[in-house]
């Protein structure tokens, strides 16, 4: 089954809240080998002007997860999770995310391209805090390769 | 430092990270990203995959470092993109080196782009990668 191009535009409806986790943070942090004290230690992020330790800038993936998991879900999205190659990420701040945050993820569908028999498909996560303000917005184009 | 201190070409980081299959699991534990692509020899070969991979994720949030350690507490990264054009493969003896290369790519009203080199044994894996740096 193809991709549905009627995917294109959709907007989904906002995932749970994610509340970023301190011990989160310096676990994400480790993953990726950051050795920044402002990743790890509160008294450092605090002399930075943040109100708890900073996460990398790829954590955001973490608060993504949940609305990438609705889009496979979505029953006429004509996407097999086993076909689907990540094919290129952006993250773009408007802040850095801390620790204590309370953050909600919006997906929506932005492009839908055919190429060689492929699926290009593009997933926008807006990222608000519990105010509502926006903190980052993610995304992901997935390659969804067509049956050999 | 200031935008006007960092100049067009400069190398601002340069390094190499040591992954193992330990390196992968750690990330999945960390992400969420269980994949067992990331971790089973005997999955990969299930679906056509030459071996274990790494998280596309885990090389984009390893690439970054070095421009992170570079800023300190001057700036910090409000956008960066990449494209994952060649699979990371992670030998369970052998693992992989990655190799990491900043350069000062664009500079202008209190940011910079920093371009980013990202190679396995020799050939590039991430396409278009691009940090921006705010300064403070």
């Amino acid at each position: 089954m193809p991709v549905n191009p009627e995917l294109l535009g959709r907007v989904f409806a906002p995932a749970p809240p994610y509340l970023v986790g301190r011990e989160k943070v310096r676990e994400f942090a480790r993953a990726v080998r950051a050795t920044s004290p402002l990743n790890y230690d509160p008294g450092a992020a605090s002399a930075a002007g943040y109100s708890d330790v900073v996460a990398p800038p790829t954590f955001a993936i973490v608060v993504q997860e949940a609305t990438l998991a609705q889009l496979l879900a979505e029953p006429d999205a004509g996407i097999d999770f086993s076909r689907v190659v990540h094919g290129e990420q952006r993250f773009s701040y408007t802040r850095p995310i801390v620790a204590g945050d309370e953050l909600t993820a919006t997906l929506a569908v932005t492009s839908i391209k055919s190429l060689g028999g492929h699926s290009m498909v593009t997933a926008e996560s807006s990222i608000a805090d519990a105010t509502g303000a926006h903190v980052v917005t993610t995304i992901s184009t997935l390659v969804v390769r067509g049956e050999e | 430092m200031r935008a006007g201190d960092v100049i067009v070409g400069d190398v601002v980081s340069e390094r190499t990270f040591e992954l193992s299959r330990d390196t992968l699991v750690r990330y999945a534990g960390a992400s969420g990203d269980f994949n067992p692509i990331h971790y089973r020899d005997d999955v990969a070969a299930s679906v056509g995959l030459p071996g274990v991979l790494a998280h596309g994720m885990l090389t984009m949030g390893l690439a970054v470092q070095p421009v992170v350690d570079w800023l300190g507490d001057r700036g910090w990264v409000s956008d960066y993109q990449v494209r994952f054009t060649r699979p990371v493969l992670v030998g369970g003896a052998d693992g992989a080196t990655l190799a990491v290369i900043a350069k000062v790519g664009v500079v202008e009203d209190g940011t910079a782009r920093i371009d980013l080199t990202v190679m396995v044994g020799g050939e590039t894996v991430l396409g278009k990668a691009q940090v921006r740096v705010t300064f403070v």
